[in-house]
């Protein structure tokens, strides 16, 4: 683990995206910024502009219209920079896999790094993703 | 040589390393601060140099299409030049008084607002709606307390006898004792400590950036190397603008250790105090920050200088 990756992991700002979730998962990543868990204290701050993003929290089904929004958002984000699917609809569209207007699921659409299972994720299912990401960074991929 | 040893002075100490580091620890102190009033444990002390060096050295720098490079990118490195500018200026005159010279004072105050104008026309250039709200409102914020702040800072001059220079202001209390022990040197201070807080951009003068309704405002557009060093500018600020509260209202920077430990009580003095504003304080429109500048603290403000005409 070298310098880079000592800081790739030690600051993380993430950048909520939602595609049409049923905001229970956006609730939630809201949660994990309160006192009990705060996230924070490992440096993992929630912004404003997909511009200052290093990680994009992806939450919800992934419906049509919201496809070229989310690649354009990827495409926005300053590399190096990781994705997560949130909870069972982003990782797999969950129980709206068979709905008229979900064409793809998130990793059809741009590469995801890790998911988190869950609806919605607990907090701690949260946790355990985040130490998966940082292993992912550590390891240098 | 002596080219050498102002570069010196300005890159390393007391120039842009020296006040960028107590900055970015400063600012360490505020996200702590916040984090204990909310009842949660807060970011390690390095936290923020983690930020900074991620932005700096291993984040892409995106660059929004159709905009003038020169200006976007630009425009950080103004703000970084002149708060660091001013860095330099304050705690060199600090430690040599005669390196004085008649209207420094008023030099200060115009560098001081060289970030906000950068950051102004930063946002601008962006070429995003959002950038260019939070570039107004904080061109009107910048109205707003520069008056205030203007006729704040005659206190410590009329108080020292009408000396525009920071270096008699520093012996003027050396003889006379503290500025802030005064009626008017108190009441000019809390006016002061309000202005810091809208220069500064901290609640509930966030409104140029205010992360709920316009996202991050005027840095918006900003990635990589340009955020990174709109973080410095923002660090350099937090260290230079209560040392320049110390140097106006309790004498400057002492040269002996138990001044100085005292000096830095005072240093996080005035920031708990602005960290604690910030936390207990809601974020005001624009209007209300504009009446609220040009109203009750300009009266306060000329309060105090009538108080400090008259002596007292
Ligand atoms: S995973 Fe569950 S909680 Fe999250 S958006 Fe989908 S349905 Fe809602």
């Amino acid at each position: 683990m070298g310098f880079k990756e000592k800081i790739l992991t030690k600051s993380i700002y993430a950048f909520h995206v939602s595609s049409g979730s049923c905001n229970n998962c956006d609730i939630e990543i809201l949660d994990c910024l309160t006192p009990r868990f705060d996230l924070e204290r490992f440096g993992i701050v929630l912004v404003g502009s997909v511009k200052h993003a290093d990680v994009l929290l992806c939450t919800g089904s992934t419906n049509t219209l919201c496809v070229p929004r989310i690649k354009q958002l990827y495409e926005d984000m300053p590399k190096p920079g990781f994705v997560v699917a949130w909870g069972a609809c982003g990782s797999s569209r969950g129980m709206f896999k068979d709905s008229y207007n979900t064409g793809a699921p998130l990793d059809e659409i741009i590469p995801v790094d890790i998911y988190i299972p869950g609806c919605p994720p607990k907090p701690e299912a949260v946790i355990a993703g985040i130490k998966k990401l940082l292993d992912k960074v550590n390891s240098g991929k | 040589m002596k080219a050498f040893e102002y570069l010196f002075q300005f890159l390393v100490f007391p120039g842009f390393l020296f006040s960028a580091a107590v900055g970015l620890l400063a600012g360490w102190v505020d996200r702590l601060l916040t984090a204990r009033v909310q009842w949660r444990k807060g970011p390690p002390w390095y936290q923020n140099f983690a930020d900074v060096i991620k932005l700096l050295f291993y984040k892409e720098t995106v660059i929004p299409a159709k905009v003038s490079k020169v200006i976007f990118l630009g425009m950080p490195l103004l703000a970084l030049a002149g708060a660091t500018l001013v860095s330099t200026a304050i705690l060199v005159i600090n430690a040599s008084p005669k390196a004085s010279f008649l209207g420094d004072l008023i030099v200060i105050v115009y560098l001081l607002m060289i970030p906000a104008i950068s950051l102004m026309l930063g946002g601008f250039a962006s070429r995003n709606p959002l950038a260019s709200l939070g570039a107004s409102r904080e061109m009107k914020l910048m109205l707003s307390y520069e008056l205030p702040f203007i006729i704040a800072v005659l206190v410590p001059v009329i108080k020292s006898g009408y000396a525009i220079k920071l270096g008699d202001i520093i012996m003027s209390q050396s003889v006379n004792g503290h500025i802030i022990g005064s009626a008017s040197g108190a009441i000019s201070f809390v006016v002061m400590l309000l202005c810091v807080q809208a220069k500064l951009g901290y609640a509930p003068f966030d409104i140029a950036e205010a992360e709920t309704e316009i996202m991050a405002g005027v840095y918006i557009e900003y990635s990589g190397k340009a955020l990174g060093i709109f973080k410095l500018v923002k660090a350099v600020m937090l260290f230079v603008l209560p040392v320049l509260m110390i140097i106006l209202y309790f004498g400057g920077i002492a040269s002996d250790a138990e001044g100085f430990v005292r000096n830095i009580f005072q240093y996080i003095l005035i920031l708990a105090l602005i960290v604690v504003i910030k936390n207990t304080n809601p974020r005001v429109r624009v209007d209300q920050a504009m009446g609220f500048f040009w109203g009750p603290v300009t009266v306060l403000a000329m309060i105090s200088v009538a108080l400090a005409y008259l002596g007292w």
